[in-house]
């Protein structure tokens, strides 16, 4: 069953993260991303994250793909105008991709090339409705399209922005213009997650909860500044800190399975966010009790 | 230069009908190419119809002290109407609605480019004449001059604490917006799904005065 069946049957969905690298090193990604066969539904290829230029979300899409491994093809609105978001949508189809997460994207300023010229001409909306538009046969202006594009539509959401009211209102922006799945930014506040979910799944449509494994208390510290929704209590910011140099990893799996299992029942399923420690990922479903 | 042209009926009439009226018309500045016979022909009828409470014809919109003033003066009349029509350029409208926060102010305009020097009293509020003013949707709050990614459709899930990601020193426009939307009781407006920009909207060099006077 592909990742699409798996959202409709119900079934408890696992996505992991891949990152591509700055240059075209591709092969131990890769090597990483088929140790977890089996093990996770589909996996994300970012567009560029935290706006650092790197290697291509499509071409990795497409790599993934000949390998039997279900991507994701992240795609945001930060560097491509309407011409080249409704072309890239039309090259991911052909390239054998059939679920995409459609993003704004973050603004240039914060990554390693902050004078680019932010583009963003549509945006996490508007993309959406013109990715529905090309599933309908059509290109956004209403021309004809010689065979037309079928695909997994999915949007991200971060349940932990304020105003809440304010993500809620665009969440059910992006269900009315044909997201059928969501993402979320990493939960640490697992009451807040619950607040979340009780007004989220109102709208009935599938929300898979973000993980992000603890590297260190400087990490969750960094994040709790930085990262806009992202709160690590001051309980699992001691938890690290106590650990040893060599027992972080096992603390910090721990800490990210107490998460999983806290959030299993409230919602659809979980999407890892390795950032470098894609190989603890098989422990990390094995102590949640997902392997 | 700006060049500022009537919103098509169907855009105003919904949003103001059976409601008391004040109107607020800036016929321009050297920099501003207004269309005062278009705006007199949709007054003229606004006045047949509806219940319009006050008008002021006043130059310079953009100039907030000297509005803040008038608005002062006028404050019974503002009171009393339901809804604040304004006839200006954008960054006239932008200055109305920060001055009225707690009323409901929505533009009949639309602002074009126009080649050459822009606005005289431009300080706070910029306007990026987009050709299709979106104020009326955003509690007079501009989303393209406000927010770094000229977002449509709300925020992008990065602002901290109210402040943009992008430029921390600002406030997010969408929180703004939101906020004012709320007071106004419009927060409805957001569930609109905007459509992107149609940049051929904006006018070059191609577009004289002369042009657009003929």
């Amino acid at each position: 069953m592909n990742f699409a069946g798996k959202l409709k049957s119900g079934k408890f969905i696992i996505t992991c993260e891949v990152g591509p690298p700055k240059g075209v090193n591709i092969n131990s990604r890769l090597a990483q991303a088929e140790l977890l066969k089996g093990k996770v539904d589909a996996f994300n290829v970012t567009d560029m994250q935290s706006s650092v230029m790197k290697l291509g979300s499509l071409s990795v899409c497409h790599l993934l793909a000949m390998r039997g491994l279900e991507p994701i093809f992240q795609l945001t609105c930060r560097d491509r105008n309407r011409l080249a978001l409704q072309s890239d949508l039309l090259s991911a189809y052909v390239l054998g991709i059939r679920n995409v997460l459609l993003l704004t994207g973050d603004h240039p300023i914060l990554g390693d090339h902050p004078q680019a010229k932010p583009v963003f001409d549509l945006d996490s909306v508007s993309l959406l409705k013109v990715a529905s538009t090309l599933m309908e046969g059509k290109d956004m202006n209403g021309n004809e399209l010689d065979g037309k594009p079928d695909f997994c539509l999915g949007a991200v959401v971060n349940p932990g922005a304020d105003p809440l009211e304010l993500q809620l209102i665009k969440m059910e922006k992006k269900i009315e213009v044909g997201a059928s799945f969501f993402q979320t930014q990493a939960v640490f506040d697992l009451e807040k997650f619950y607040e979340f979910m009780k007004k989220a799944s109102k709208f009935g449509v599938p929300v898979v909860g973000g993980i992000i494994i603890l590297k260190s208390a400087g990490m969750a510290r960094y994040m709790n500044e930085n990262i806009a929704g992202v709160s690590v209590p001051e309980k699992y910011i001691n938890m690290m800190a106590e650990a040893e140099k060599e027992e972080r990893a096992k603390v910090g799996i721990q800490i990210a399975a107490e998460l999983i299992k806290g959030m299993r029942d409230i919602c659809r399923g979980i999407h890892i966010m390795p950032l470098g420690w894609e190989r603890y990922v098989p422990e990390l479903l094995e102590v949640s009790g997902l392997a | 230069m700006l060049a500022v042209q009537i919103k098509p009926e169907e855009e105003i009439l919904p949003r103001i009908s059976s409601k008391r009226l004040f109107i607020f018309q800036c016929p321009g500045c050297q920099e501003v190419y207004f269309p005062r016979g278009d705006a007199e022909a949709v007054i003229s009828k606004l006045r047949l119809s509806e219940e319009i409470v006050g008008e002021a014809l006043l130059d310079y919109l953009c100039n907030r002290d000297f509005v803040q003033e008038y608005i002062k003066q006028y404050s019974q009349q503002i009171n009393e109407a339901q809804v604040i029509l304004v006839f200006s350029c954008g960054v006239g409208t932008q200055v109305v609605s920060s001055l009225l926060d707690d009323k409901v102010v929505y533009t009949c305009c639309d602002t074009l480019y126009l080649n050459g020097f822009q606005g005289v009293t431009t300080l706070k509020f910029n306007c990026d004449q987009c050709g299709e003013c979106y104020l009326n949707y955003t509690g007079g709050i501009c989303p393209l001059t406000n927010c770094p990614k000229a977002l449509l459709n709300g925020p992008c899930g990065g602002a901290r604490e109210g402040k943009c990601e992008v430029n921390p020193d600002a406030d997010c426009a969408w929180v703004l917006i939101y906020d004012r939307l709320k007071r106004m009781g419009k927060l409805d407006l957001l569930q609109k799904v905007m459509l992107p920009r149609d940049y051929s909207k904006i006018i070059t060099e191609s577009l004289s005065r002369e042009k657009i006077e003929r």
